[in-house]
């Protein structure tokens, strides 16, 4: 099954240790926080994806099911 | 605001300035709701209808009553949003002022078409007539109201408006974006499916209600079908709301407004998730939602802002990218930091004071931002910034390279 890793940028406070643990996959923008590489995580890299998840501080990190986006792209109605 | 040879709809009826309109002077114009029955059958009407809500993402609203109807078998919610946060945009206060049973009507009729149980009308608390309005119509209509029918103030702010923030204000009394999925029609107020749908949009549903979808796309022009309401903002006579059919074009819109060509640098489209056009690309283009998209640019919520010939797009952008850095509700990283050093970067360009790399920074930064948020806001933000460097590219260059600006040389020419 196809992986993607996720952060939740709400809880997210840009504590960087998922580039150090993921590198191939996620890399930090000008101000500490996590760019994730579009999509699914290279199955070679899930067990590290797993980690990556578990080390995340503030458990901002999910690695799910590659889901579409949502239907509904709205934001005021 | 009146734009030229076409009969309105929305604004039919006694000018804005009569004030809310009354439930007999409602029924008198425009006759009763159709039966329940085929209330609860709206859904396909409004896909045939071609509706696309007027909150912003101009999303079609039968395919989303129908994402909402499909989980609603434990109940639903209808959230009406008349927050209207942003700064460009006064159409909605209008509307829900001067025909609070338009709004109102569309909202039961989306209650009975996704399996409603409740109507939560979400008004931004500085719109005080749209609140006395909407408040003494539902004290008229609620002997006939199908479901309970409640007004929320929505307290200030750009964000308030967003979907999950309003659903989060009302559930918990705190106006700020939740992360997402799930999404309101997934899961929304009292954790139940809640269509979101803009107050613009639920008027349009009346009037489909009752006269039907082949009524709706009588109106329009080009491939564009119905009509809506715009807010045009800027040095005119005629500045303000109106109603204008969709497809007609920006220079008959700044027309109508008494705004001459040479007196416009550009415009700026839809609000400040919306997008730059210089005066010689708006002008002939029409106001179509989906023929903007295609350009790269966006009706979103009705707003049509002019730049007057004399003041700078780089100025200009640089107070709305300041205003949407401190709108940011300071939850997601890349939207607190990143909307700041835009502000910033965007603010020393407008000041002729660039820094040697602002102007490839803020290039790089709008990449960066995009989509990087729990919700829109960072994304709409950069969104806009980018359509300023298509727009205005020249001028940021010669801000950035020779400190100088092109309107302001003008200015004191003309002084």
């Amino acid at each position: 099954m196809a992986l993607e890793l996720r952060v939740d940028r709400i809880r997210c406070d840009g504590a960087g240790l998922c580039a150090e643990l993921l590198p191939e996959v996620v890399s930090l923008d000008d101000w500490g926080y996590p760019i994730v590489r579009a999509g699914s995580v290279p199955e070679r890299l899930v067990d590290h994806a797993r980690r990556a998840v578990e080390a995340c501080p503030v458990l901002a990190l999910r690695l799910d099911a590659a889901r579409t986006m949502a239907v509904v792209p709205n934001r005021r109605g | 605001m009146t734009a030229a040879s076409f009969s309105p709809r929305l604004l039919a009826g006694p000018p804005l300035r009569a004030g809310a309109e009354s439930l007999p002077e409602h029924l008198s114009r425009h006759g009763p709701l159709p039966s329940a029955t085929l209330r609860r059958e709206m859904i396909p009407v409004l896909e045939a209808s071609g509706l696309l809500g007027r909150g912003g993402a101009g999303f079609p609203v039968g395919r989303k009553w129908r994402s909402v109807a499909e989980r609603s078998r434990g109940g639903a919610v209808v959230l009406v949003n008349g927050a209207e946060g942003e700064p460009g945009s006064a159409k909605d206060r209008a509307l829900m002022a001067s025909r609070p049973h338009l709004v109102l009507d569309g909202a039961e009729v989306a209650a009975e078409a996704v399996g409603g149980d409740e109507i939560v009308v979400y008004v931004g608390s500085a719109h005080r007539a749209a609140i006395a309005s909407l408040r003494r119509a539902m004290a008229e209509q609620a002997a006939f109201a199908p479901v309970p029918v409640r007004l929320v103030e929505a307290p200030p702010g750009y964000v308030s408006g967003e979907e999950t923030a309003a659903v989060h204000f009302i559930d918990a009394g705190d106006a700020r974006p939740t992360s997402s999925p799930p999404r309101p029609y997934e899961r929304g107020i009292r954790g139940l499916p809640t269509l979101v749908q803009n107050a613009e949009s639920l008027a349009h549903v009346a009037l489909i209600a009752r006269r039907g979808d082949e009524w709706y796309r009588a109106a329009g022009r080009g491939a564009a079908r119905g009509t809506a309401l715009v807010t045009v903002s800027g040095p005119v006579e005629r500045a303000g709301v109106g109603e204008i059919e969709l497809g007609t074009t920006v220079g008959e819109v700044l027309t109508a407004t008494g705004a001459r060509r040479g007196e416009v640098r550009g415009v700026l489209l839809g609000g400040f998730f919306g997008a730059w056009a210089d005066i010689d690309t708006a002008w002939d283009l029409a106001l179509d939602p989906l023929a903007l998209r295609e350009r790269g640019l966006t009706f979103g919520a009705g707003v049509v802002s002019i730049l007057d010939a004399t003041d700078c797009g780089v100025r200009a952008t640089a107070r709305i990218m300041a205003y949407m850095a401190g709108e940011s509700v300071a939850q997601c990283g890349p939207c607190v930091f990143g909307l700041r050093s835009l502000a910033d970067a965007s603010r020393r360009i407008a000041l002729c004071a660039a820094e040697r790399d602002d102007l490839a920074r803020i290039e790089r930064w709008t990449e960066m931002i995009r989509g990087r948020g729990a919700c829109a806001h960072p994304t709409g933000a950069v969104g806009l910034l980018a359509s300023a460097l298509r727009a205005f590219g020249d001028e940021f260059a010669l801000h950035q390279r020779e400190r100088r600006c092109s309107a302001r040389a003008r200015a004191v020419e003309v002084a």
